[in-house]
Parts: C-alpha cells; structure tokens; sequence
C-alpha cells in the first residue's frame, strides 16, 4: 500500500478527532469538579480553589457548574456508567452514597467527626458505616419570606412565631386584598418543601419499624389543606399546577416582583433576595408556621463529595479537606451567604459578606430555626434510600389532586402505592 | 434542482483527493471480490451503523424489558420475566386509566391518541387547505409557499418558548384578548387549555411540512383535467370533491401515515412546553418512557423498555401501513 | 390560470373570475395574510420582545415596541435615576427622578432641588420612556454563556453527522439500487425495519452502546448514532433507480471502477436528492434534543439546543435573557432559511412523496 496515502489519511482523521474534541488522556492530577450553585458557591470554590492550586503543583480541578437539573438528572446516570467527575457537589445526598470514596484514610478522621458530626451520617449507606464521605458545605432550612412593607401597608400585624398555618394564611389574605397583591401565599413546587409542613402537621413518614410510609393521616390531612388553598385562591396556583411531572418551580421572581405577600421557600435563596430586591420593599425571613406537632422545616443542603472511582483519591481528599478546614470553611459559608454546618464556625458566627441589613438579619434568622428542626425531618432528609423517590411521588400525586384528576384520598393511595413499588425496586 | 452546479464543481474540488486516496483500495477489493460482492463494501458503513445503533438496542431494549431493578448495567439486573409487561396492562378497564396500576402509561396513552388524533387531523386539514391555497391563480407563490415552511425549521425548544411566552398570564395573546373586551385566561394552568395549546403548537410547527409534500402531489395533477372541469362550469367545491380530492388521495394517504408515525413519538415541543402538565394532562407516551426511565427514582429501566417496546409495535404497525401505501402511491 | 388580461397588468390583477375578484380569491388572499400573520407573528413578537428589559416584559398589557425608561443624573446622587412624571397632586404635570421604590410608594426628587425627598403613591406617577432597544439582553448573555462555544458544537455535530450521513447513506443507496446480489431483499428489509426503530424508544441501551464505544459526552457521541437514519437511504435509491444503467455499462466498459463510477457518475447525477437530504439533515441535527440530553453532560460540550433548554429550566428563570438567547438560537436556521427556501421547498416537494 502507498505509504503517503495511509500517513494521510491517518492524519487527516486524527486531525479530525481533535477537532471534534473526544477526550483524551487526562491529565496528570487534573480533576473534575461537577457544581451546580445555588447562588455564588461554585464561583467561590472555584476562586478558593486557585489559592490550593498554586499551593500544589501539578494539581489542577476543573470546576464544571451546571444547572441544578443536571445535578438530579445526569450526574447519577453517569455515575452508575462510571464517567463521572472526580468530585461533586450534591445534594441526594445518601441516594448517590454507592459512588462516593470514603476521605477517612486521607483525612483526620476525629477533626471531621468533632466539626460534622450527625451531618456525616447523612452521606452513609446505613447506620453501620462509620466513612467519612462528604463535606456538608451549604446547611440549608426551609422556611418562609415574607413582605414585611405589604404587612405595613396594610396594616396588619405580622403574625407571632409560634403562628399556625392557618393564621398566616388569613393574614396573608387580608394583606393581598388590602394591597391588591395577587397571591398571598407561593410554595415551591417540591416534595421536600412541603415536607416540612407535613410533619409539622402530624405527618411520621416513617412507620414504628423505621419503614417508610409517606402517607398517613397528618400527611393527608395537610394535603387537604393544601389543596384547599389553591381553590379558594390563597395559594399561587401557577407554581403546582402549570409544569408536569416532578419538574422543580420556584416561586421566587414572583416574591421579587411583589406579588406575593408570604413565599414558602427556603434559606439558599437568601443571597439571590437580597440581590434582586434591593430597596423595592422590606422583606423578613420567617419560620416554618406551626402545626400540632412542630413548627419544623426540613433541612437539606449540598456538600463536596470525592468519587470512588476516581484516579486521583489523594487528591481528591486533599482538596475537599481544604474546604473543610475552620478558616477556609467560615470563608465559603460568610462569601455564599449560606448558613455554616461546621460545628465551630456556627458557635463563633460567621461575618457574612453583605451590606444589607435584610442579608443578616435573614441569615441570623435561619440559624436560629435549626433548633426547631423535627427528628423527623432529619431522618427523612438522611434516608437516602428512598427519600428522593417519595419527593418525586409527592410532587406528582399532589399536582394531580390539585387540578382535580384525583381526588386527595385517590392520590394519596396512588402515592402510597408508588412507594411500595420503588421500595421493591430500590432494595435490589 | 440543478441550480448546484457551481456549489457542485467547489465541494467536488475539496472532495476529489480524499476520494482518490479511496479509490485505490477499492480497486483491489474490486479485482478481489467481483462487482457483485462490492455492493457488500458500499453497504458495510451503513450496515454497520444500523446493526449498532439500530438493531443492537432494540435487542437490548427487550432484555431491558425482561429484567428489573434501578441498575443501568444490565449485568445487574434480576431478570423479572413478563413482570414489568404484566405490571403494564393490569387494568380492570383500559379505558379508565384510574383503575389501572400504572395508572401514569395508561394516562399517557390516552393522551397521545386523543392528541395524534386532533393533532394529524387539524393538520392535514389545514395543510391540505394551505395547498389547495398555495396552489391556486396566486401572485408571490413562492414567498407564501416559504411562509407556512418557516415555523418547520425552528427547533422544538424554540417553539415552546415562543409560544409559552405569548400564552403567559400577562403576555400577549391575554393582553390582545383584554384589550379586545374578551375574558382572559391562564392558559396553561387548565388542563383542557393546555392541551389545546400543545395540540396548537405542533400542528403550528410542523405543518408546512405537509404542506409542501400536498402542494407537489397537487401540482402533479394536469392542468388539462382542470380546464375540461371550467369548460363544464363545475363550482370550485365541485371540481375540488370530483377531480381534485380523488387524484390526491394516494398522496394524502402517505401524508397521513407519516403524520400518524411523527405525531405518536411527539415529545420534545410538548415536554419544553407544558412537561406533562398540569398534573398529568399534556403526558404523552413518550415523556412516560423518558420519565419512567431517567425521570425517575429509582430509575426503573425495565418498566420503560418495556413500555417502549409497546410503543415501538404501533410504531411497526404505522410504518409497515406507510411502506403500502408509498408502494401504492408510486404505483398508482 | 391566468385570466384577464396578458402581460404585467394581467400579472397584477391575476383573479380566477374573468377580471373580477372571486370569492375564492378574497379566501385565498385572506388566508394567506393570516397565514403569514400566525406563522410569521410569533417569531416576530419574540424578536421585538427579547430587546425589553425586565420590568417592561412584566407589563401587562404589554406594548408592541421596545421602551426605555429616561434617566437622568443628579448632584448628590451615585446613579442615574429613572425620570417619572407626576399624574396627580400639588406636582402634576412635573417631571421629577425617583431616589427609591418602597412597595406602594416611591421616593421622589424634584430636579431643580435634589436633596428634598418627596413621597408619591405608585399610581401619581407615570414612567417617562422612549422607544429604545434593551441591547443589554444580548451582550448580558455573551457575558454569561459560552454562546461561541454552544455555536461551534452544533455547527460542528451538524456539519459532520450530515457529511458522515450523505456519504454512508449514497454508497448504501447505491449498493441497493444499481447492483443485483444476493441478499438484497433481506438488506432492504432491514433497512425498512430500522425505519420503524425511532431513537426515542431505545435511549436507556443506544447509551450504554455509546458508554462502551467510548462516545458519551463527546460531540462524537451524538454525530454517529444521529447519522444512522434510513429515510436517505430510500430517498437516494429512488432517485437513483432513475439513473439509466447504460451510463454504468458505459464507464465499466471504459474501465473505471465501481468506486469511480460511484463519485464520478452516480454522486454528481444524484446531486438534487443529495442536496435535498443535505438540507433535512442539516435541519434534523441542528434541532436535535433528546438524544443530545442524554449524550452530553459536560457544559462545554453543550449544543446550543441544550444551553437553551438548560438556562430555561434553571431555577433562574429571567425572561429578558432568555427571550435573547431563543433569538440567537434560531437566527442561524432563519439564516439558513433565508438563502436556501427556494431549494428546500422544492426539494421536499418533489422528493417528499416518493
């Protein structure tokens, strides 16, 4: 065969091959980092990052931010094919627990124990394990804002503390009409949000055998409430009833806007409030409103995980201890404006970096509802297992008995129904 | 169509040396093989990526039926045998989906016939309208022709949003209506609305499509046929029922099998638009398939195969229905 | 049919009543006026919305062309401030700036005397706007978005997925129509059989096929599974059953191979269905969702379908960019569209029944 033609083809397709960008041979020590933020985090980690970088050489980690979707969707289809990242920042926390590379042998293991503690067994397969695997880097809590210059507006007095769902919901009618805001009351669309409710309403989730059960009467009994208001118009309805299967909505531009006057969200949207309201209006953080049992949120929050099968594990330990260290740790959480779980850094208070006076009060506010946070609310957010299967049937069975396709005792049986299923599913 | 004369003579230019460095290889093969069994080395490329990712998956996919579990590595899976079909068609009645077990696919399926069938029938209707338009004593055919095939090329996301951004509680359509004195509403927040609007958007998108296809099968009739009908004073109803309609329909008949076997696997305009809602109103096949088996949590791969092996038999059935009546158009 | 009347005058007043106007004309002109009214009015609402800002897209009703609110720059005050003028009070008539926005009222300034604060209710007042193109969306975006690297990644799947198609699909539709072997029937008829096989029903195994090859999350991952389609097949075989065979004997006789009488005979007379099918594949890559979705993982590999889609679903969802960035998306299919309707028109006309 002639010799030019095979050197020319041959290089003609590998030219081709690097055009079209197929990955070749890492490189040494490089590491992905898949992030999605919330508001700042990725960007911080990445600016923190550089500082370990030049500190070591060789050691380069390639910060990939995606959307939030792309966190819930892709990321485990490709753990499970194994091309993931090197690290992550999750936020299903003990679902994705199978991939994660346990830091122990490369960490203090006593240091993460003292700084973390009950957040670590959120990263566990079960309660045997004792690895360490996550750094919980962003504490979130739900709860509320309210529009505190519409309260003022129409002159009625913001409800107590320890106020019920249902005195919020009269006095957030009363200020709609008053003012003419559209809706008194938004939550996301989210089985994790209304999760919080739900137990402060009764709801166990969980059976005495510490199996889940999701639906029972409190649960129900909130659901009915739920839907009640949105037929009687004190809930947004676009939030719920607009998108279809479990496809997460906020509510948040519509607070931004002022139409509506209580929106029942969480802590992480603090820094993007702050940003985009500015002067328009005064706005308050509040509380989870209590039910019979609880005035509990439910917390949540994402953290730096290392992946098992990465080539780099050293690596990888090295630079998610970084974050874990008090000085670097009270950086990210005062820069992201997010509410630290490191033992240390939550007893001497971190000096968030922001002007506004709404911002801290807001954060302090949020630090001080993580002393009401349910048992219950804890081991839901901790059961891995299962948990992001029964926010999703939440989600879906909900939304079917709020625009009427089911009844809610219909819906809540189907629910019931779909977690039996993924219980048998999951458990292979 | 022979405008590409100069576009020819430049892309043959940059081609003629990458195909020289084949021919002689080829050469061999030839002197080697015979003509005959050339044809196997021109059709080898094409084989081949068909027998991957065409034929190889569909296998897969049934043993991804057969099995269950939440794992994607098929090693991993415990076979279930018929399970996930059997978990399929557990209904007491097919035509209420409340009282089946996977009460979501039978929701889905609902959905998409009720959907394909207003969506295929608007469509060829209006196409068919739009021809019969198109080709009639008009000025500026071609500008017009372009027109209607305009919204064909835009993506399926695009269409979404452009047309989620007029249906908005405070877009256009409700700012024209309430200017207008008429009541507005959120369109989307009503499960029939939505669906009118989903059924809307992709008769909307695609069409010109069928358009075009309509036109030429129009054009191919005579112009004599017509002028003995004018000769004979026939009402334009009438040469359309008599003369027009008839040596349309084999062409018609492609049109709408073709429509049948696109409007089943609709998903991506209708997922970007409404994702299945509200509740579970706008769900169709497709998206309970993509939802069942990447949606999910667990992932129940199985369940999905095994719906889409479902969907992938109606599918067979319409596209074997296209390839007679393509056979018969060609014919007849 | 022309009637009444030849030559530019008869061109002009083209009716189908001798002279007069039809009712099947006014339906028909009718119709297509509204026809380019509902197929051209949307995009065209898109484009002159996608240049307001934010406020202006939350108005209700919304206005037809873009306006800008005036500023204007005081002592004793860092940024400009948006000018308002007053509808009602001891100020009407007046144009005054607005220091602050507190829910229901607002803080305003008059211009002459800067430093005393007047409070208005939200409804004395009126923006004082002129129409002005919010370009801040587009350049915002350029700022945020890789959009470059979005437009690369499509232009290049699309362009070698339908370089890689048209030449795998013409020597397919080649071996199928000029030659006789054995086997032909049963190739035809899994070629057929493909054709029943949409992607969107094999995801969950064409992405481990792809996981194994190598491919996931490379643009390659998403050219070759999309370029094995068999519509070109067929639409190439038959046009090129067409094609006399005594052309083929002809060259045989003169010597040339088959791969010469493939690209010297075969792919210069199939040029109009070739060009046709480049056209459809060209709008089929671009366009592409689903299985890019799954393909794709890493942001920089993204088409510009999936950063359109991804920024949509983002729990940030500002209407102002993302109108921009649907513009940006289709302006190059419009371009496309622009210099090549005569061709696909009738290149799908006259192919698209066979």
């Amino acid at each position: 065969m002639n010799h030019k033609t095979i050197r020319g083809a041959a290089g003609a397709s590998t030219l081709l091959l690097a055009l079209g960008g197929a990955s070749g041979a890492a490189h040494a020590q490089e590491l992905r980092f898949t992030c999605s933020s919330d508001g700042n985090e990725c960007e911080v980690m990445d600016d923190m990052l550089d500082r370990l970088e030049a500190e070591n050489d060789g050691l380069t980690v390639a910060v990939d931010i995606v959307p939030y979707q792309a966190i819930l969707e892709t990321l485990p289809v490709q753990l499970a094919a194994g091309t993931g990242p090197d690290i992550a920042k999750v936020t299903d926390l003990g679902g994705l627990s199978q991939y994660y590379l346990d830091l122990a042998p490369y960490v203090d293991a006593d240091y993460w124990e003292a700084s973390f503690g009950d957040f670590l067994s959120w990263y566990r397969a079960d309660a045997d394990d004792t690895g360490i695997y996550g750094m919980h880097s962003q504490l979130t809590i739900t709860g509320a804002f309210a529009n505190t210059t519409l309260f003022e507006q129409a002159e009625v007095a913001i409800p107590a503390d320890d106020a019920s769902w249902e005195e919020w919901a009269e006095a957030a009618r009363e200020v709609a009409e008053k003012t003419g805001t559209p809706f008194p009351m938004a939550m996301d669309r989210s089985g994790h949000r209304i999760a919080g409710p739900a137990i402060g309403n009764g709801a166990r989730l969980f059976d005495d055998e510490g199996n889940a059960i999701l639906v029972d009467e409190g649960f129900t009994d909130f659901v009915e409430q739920f839907v009640g208001w949105h037929e009687d118009g004190t809930m947004a309805p676009e939030v719920w009833g607009t998108s279809g299967g479990t496809t997460y909505q906020d509510a948040a531009e519509e607070f931004i806007n002022g139409e509506i006057v209580y929106y029942y969200s969480g802590s992480w949207q603090t820094r993007r409030m702050d940003d985009s309201i500015g002067d328009d209006f005064d706005w308050q953080v509040t509380g989870t409103p209590c039910g019979p049992a609880a005035c509990s949120g439910m917390p949540g929050g994402a953290g730096v995980v290392g992946i098992k099968a990465t080539e780099h594990p050293e690596a990888v330990a090295k630079v998610i201890d970084f974050f874990a260290e008090e000085d670097n740790y009270a950086e990210l959480a005062a820069r992201t404006l997010n509410i630290p779980a490191h033992a240390a850094v939550a007893e001497k208070g971190v000096d968030f970096d922001t002007e506004s006076a709404n911002t801290k009060a807001a954060l302090g506010a949020w630090s001080a509802q993580v002393g009401k946070l349910s048992p219950v609310a804890f081991a839901y957010q901790g059961y891995g297992r299962l948990n992001r299967a029964m926010f999703n049937i939440t989600v879906e069975r909900i939304s079917q008995a709020l625009t009427g396709e089911l009844s809610v005792d219909e819906a809540m049986a189907r629910a019931t129904d779909d977690l039996a299923k993924a219980d048998a599913e999951a458990g292979q | 169509m022979t405008d590409g004369a100069p576009r020819r003579s430049v892309s043959l230019a940059v081609l003629t040396p990458l195909m020289s460095v084949i021919e002689w290889p080829m050469r061999r093969l030839q002197r080697h093989l015979g003509i005959r069994r050339l044809a196997w080395v021109f059709l080898a490329p094409n084989l081949l990526l068909f027998g991957l990712f065409a034929f190889l998956p569909v296998l897969l996919n049934v043993a991804y039926a057969l099995t269950g579990g939440g794992n994607v590595l098929l090693e991993n899976r415990p076979p279930v045998g018929a399970g996930n079909f059997v978990q399929l068609m557990d209904c007491e009645s097919y035509l209420d989906p409340n009282s089946c077990d996977e009460d979501k696919f039978w929701r889905s399926v609902h959905n998409t016939v009720l959907f394909v069938t207003l969506q295929v029938g608007c469509m060829i209707g209006f196409a068919l309208l739009t021809a019969l338009v198109l080709n009639g004593p008009i000025r500026a055919r071609g500008f017009f022709r372009s027109v209607f095939f305009f919204p064909v090329l835009l993506s399926p996301v695009v269409v979404a949003l452009i047309w989620k951004w007029i249906l908005q509680r405070n877009g256009v359509l409700n700012g024209v209506l309430g200017g207008a004195g008429f009541e507005t509403h959120v369109w989307l927040l009503d499960a029939g609305w939505a669906f009118f609007w989903s059924v809307f958007i992709s008769v909307w998108a695609h069409m010109g499509f069928y358009t075009l296809i309509l036109l030429a099968g129009l054009q191919a009739i005579p112009r004599d046929v017509y002028e003995a009908a004018r000769l004979d004073a026939a009402s334009p109803w009438r040469t359309f029922r008599r003369i027009t309609l008839p040596m349309l329909m084999p062409t018609m008949l492609v049109v709408l099998v073709l429509a049948l076997i696109k409007g089943v696997q609709t998903f991506d305009e209708v997922y970007a638009f409404t994702g299945g809602g509200p509740g579970s109103a706008t769900l169709l096949v497709i998206q309970y398939v993509y939802e069942v088996g990447f949606g999910g949590s667990p992932r129940l791969f199985g369940l999905a195969a095994a719906a889409s092996v479902l969907v992938a038999f109606v599918l067979v059935v319409l596209t074997a229905l296209q390839l007679w009546a393509t056979r018969k158009n060609a014919h007849g | 049919m022309a009637e009444g009347g030849n030559g530019v005058t008869g061109w002009l007043t083209r009716t189908r009543g001798r002279g007069r106007l039809h009712w099947t004309d006014w339906f028909s002109y009718g119709y297509l006026a509204f026809g380019v009214l509902l197929m051209f009015g949307p995009v065209v609402w898109l484009l002159l919305s996608s240049f307001k800002t934010d406020s202006e897209l939350q108005r209700f009703p919304p206005r037809l062309l873009p306006h800008a609110q005036e500023t204007v720059t005081l002592e004793g005050h860092a940024k400009p401030l948006p000018l308002f003028e007053v509808t009602a009070g001891e100020l009407a008539g007046e144009t005054v700036a607005q220091v602050r926005r507190i829910g229901l009222s607002s803080q305003v300034v008059r211009l002459d005397d800067p430093g005393e604060r007047i409070e208005l209710s939200l409804d004395e007042r009126t923006a004082v706007e002129a129409p002005a193109l919010a370009t801040a969306n587009y350049t915002g975006l350029f700022e945020r978005f890789d959009f470059l690297r979005y437009l690369w990644n499509s232009t290049f799947i699309t362009v070698v997925a339908t370089l890689i198609m048209l030449l795998v699909n013409s020597m397919a539709a080649f071996a199928l129509s000029k030659y006789e072997f054995r086997g032909r029937a049963t190739v035809l008829a899994l070629v057929i059989g493909t054709l029943m096989i949409p992607q969107s029903v094999v995801l969950v195994p064409l992405f481990l096929i792809t996981r194994e090859l190598g491919l996931l999350d490379t643009l390659w991952g998403v050219i070759i599974p999309g370029a094995a389609t068999p519509t070109g097949v067929f639409l190439l075989r038959q046009y090129m059953l067409s094609i006399p065979d005594e052309i083929l004997d002809a060259a045989r006789m003169d010597n040339a191979s088959e791969w010469k009488i493939y690209w010297r005979i075969i792919l210069p007379l199939s040029a109009p269905a070739i060009a046709v099918l480049a056209i459809l594949a060209i709008m089929w890559r671009w366009n592409d969702f689903l299985w890019p979705l799954i393909a794709l993982s890493r942001s920089e590999n993204f088409t510009l379908q999936l950063a359109l889609n991804s920024f949509q679903g983002e729990m940030q969802t500002e209407w102002s960019s993302l109108l921009a960035m649907t513009v940006l998306t289709l302006a190059p299919i419009a371009l496309v569209f622009v210099f090549l309707q005569k061709y696909i028109a009738t290149g799908i006309a006259s192919t698209g029944g066979k």
